[in-house]
């Protein structure tokens, strides 16, 4: 229909394919995001760190050609590179990741809670699935641009300077951390929707998000020192991430809580989030 | 004529109270209106129609899709415009009509192109790049309304679309939806407190009360009938009175105070109701030509306790007078 017409007329065209809708949320999620320039800034410094791991990497492996040039022979390289290098790096790229989802989670669903957008979602052909979806892959993607893919490029490129030999005796490596930071993008991203939805101020759902990984480490630790028990740490959120990571970078582990333990609590964790998302994303809310 | 909506023995229950009891319904007109009093059930049956709430027993379908097994068929076709502020936070207008297009299905170039002309159709066409935050009452009511039709659907759904406006405002409303019916290529549902909206726009009306369907008016027959209504204020009358009148062939009612409503049959003349009146003794102080009004027809449903009405297209009795 021109302009000028102004008049109603029906749609007639083709249509998008079904499956495909849920990524319309991150695009319009991202568009919305990056216009704040403090956004865009963190975003940006979120790659220095790749960046530095990447020169570490090229001294590590060219420390004796480096050397020779000041004169220097048979001096071994203080940087290895193993599986303790990529478990600091992930470590790092995580407080990251988790600074960057307190900042954008909270907002992704109490917004549209508060601002009654939902029945417009839930009155197309767009299911609660798929908004959920939606709204995480925001998360997913953003996440995964700065955990496993810069790590994965990592691994890479000493795999390209150490030689395939490298490679094949430290494919685990590429494994821990590419399954570690899906495991707290997972989580995280779980934990701050689930807080999103069910607080419906981005500010508090903000507060909260800090609240369930400190405050929770803070609180597991204090029954630990009163009742003289372990299992405090099991509401410890970056615990149970950590000792997790651990065994998957073949680190030393530590032994407050058992790798199985770690991973039931982390299921029931985000049993818990999905829990809360399918009873606080609906159209309506019914009270009682 | 096929119908848009078929409501079969619907009940849904929420919060452990029955909210909508046993209706059944057959509704086919181009504008279709929802009144009743608060509380009445009307939102709960436009969210069960749009797959919100389940039903706890018996089904509705839209154009033949089944809520309980269709809904996304059902969801494709519809529009909706909710009552209560719906906006996505910090957008402008064009950009919110455009992802609501894009999420019902449009690619994205046909969404951000029917965004722009569903703005402009409703009138916000030079403030469409403002934020939504920043638009009074009646500019959002129309953005909701431009959301709603972007997509192109063949059942809209209108819940309270005049809510907060002022009269220049409602009266825009008003011409938008009349030029959406006339348009023929939608089918238009209204949910509304503001009987002179739904007199205005709606071919036929459903009055819910307590979850109950209590009447169905078809208003474009009533409209095409063309019957003479005659209201008399009147001293004296009784049943003897009506009694000869309705064997005129007039249809007859006595309400309060007095008051006669009659249909006037063909051939029948005002000079033979003096003339039944000067016989019995009954004096007319006051007689007009007089349709019910919605109003009337919607007080007098409110007023009766009756049995819940099967509403259909076919074969029910309006039970005006």
């Amino acid at each position: 229909m021109a302009v000028y017409k102004r008049s109603y007329r029906g749609y007639a065209g083709p249509l998008t394919r079904g499956w495909s809708r849920f990524t319309i949320l991150p695009r319009y999620a991202y568009r919305d995001l990056f216009h704040s320039k403090i956004m865009t800034a963190f975003f940006v410094l979120c790659f220095a760190a790749p960046l530095v791991f990447l020169l570490l990497i090229y001294f590590a492996n060219n420390f004796a050609s480096l050397a020779s040039m000041f004169q220097s022979h048979d001096v071994k390289s203080p940087i290895t590179i193993n599986g303790d290098f990529f478990l600091t790096f992930l470590n790092l790229q995580g407080v990251l990741a988790f600074i960057l989802t307190a900042f954008v989670g909270p907002r992704l669903i109490s917004a549209d809670l508060a601002n009654g957008a939902l029945p417009l979602y839930f009155s197309r052909p767009f299911s609660r699935a798929e908004y959920i979806a939606g709204k995480m892959s925001v998360l997913l993607m953003l996440l995964s641009l700065i955990t496993w893919i810069p790590g994965l490029i990592l691994v890479g490129v000493q795999a390209s300077m150490a030689g395939r030999a490298w490679l094949f005796a430290n494919l685990w490596i590429a494994w821990g951390l590419f399954a570690g930071a899906w495991l707290w993008i997972l989580v995280t991203s779980l934990v701050a929707l689930a807080l999103s939805a069910w607080v419906k101020w981005k500010i508090a759902a903000g507060a909260l998000l800090l609240a369930v990984f400190f405050v929770s480490a803070g609180f597991g630790d204090a029954i630990n020192g009163v009742l003289e028990v372990r299992w405090g740490k099991l509401i410890n959120l970056p615990y149970l991430l950590e000792t997790i990571w651990r065994k998957l970078f073949r680190v030393q582990e530590i032994s407050d809580i058992s790798i199985p333990s770690a991973w039931m609590m982390l299921l029931v964790i985000g049993a818990a989030c999905l829990f809360l998302l399918y009873r606080k994303v609906r159209a309506f809310e019914v009270v009682r | 004529m096929t119908p848009v909506i078929e409501i079969d023995g619907l009940s849904v229950d929420l919060g452990g109270r029955r909210i909508l009891d046993n209706l059944k319904c057959s509704l086919s007109a181009r504008t279709i209106g929802l009144l009743g009093p608060n509380g009445a059930g009307k939102s709960t049956l436009i969210n069960t129609l749009l797959g919100f709430h389940k039903p706890a027993q018996g089904t509705a379908r839209i154009f033949g899709h089944d809520v309980r097994t269709e809904i996304r068929a059902i969801r494709n076709l519809t529009g909706y415009m909710p009552e209560n502020d719906a906006f996505i936070a910090g957008m402008s207008a064009v950009s919110y009509v455009h992802l609501m297009g894009e999420l019902s299905g449009l690619p994205p170039e046909a969404a951000l192109e029917r965004a722009h002309e569903a703005l402009f159709y409703v009138g916000l066409g030079e403030a469409r790049y403002r934020k939504l935050g920043t638009y009074s009452l009646g500019m959002r009511q129309l953005a909701k309304l431009a959301q709603a039709i972007a997509h192109g659907p063949k059942f809209l759904i209108l819940d309270e679309p005049t809510n907060g406006l002022d009269p220049p405002a409602r009266q825009r409303m008003i011409r938008l939806i009349r030029e959406m019916r006339e348009s023929r290529e939608m089918h238009l549902i209204l949910c509304s407190h503001l009987l002179r909206d739904v007199e205005e726009t709606c071919e036929e009306v459903l009055i819910l009360k307590q979850g109950r369907i209590v009447h169905y008016a078809n208003l474009e027959e009533e409209r095409r009938s063309n019957r003479k209504f005659v209201e008399m204020e009147t001293v004296g009358a009784n049943g003897t009175f009506t009694g000869d009148i309705e064997k005129l062939g007039c249809a007859c009612a006595i309400t309060g105070n007095n008051r006669v409503k009659l249909i006037l049959s063909e051939g029948v003349e005002i000079r033979d109701l003096f003339k039944v009146a000067a016989d019995r003794n009954v004096q007319i102080r006051r007689l007009n030509f007089k349709r019910d009004s919605l109003e009337d027809i919607f007080l007098k449903a409110m007023e009766s306790d009756a049995a819940p009405v099967s509403a259909g297209a076919k074969g029910v009795s309006n039970g005006r007078l």
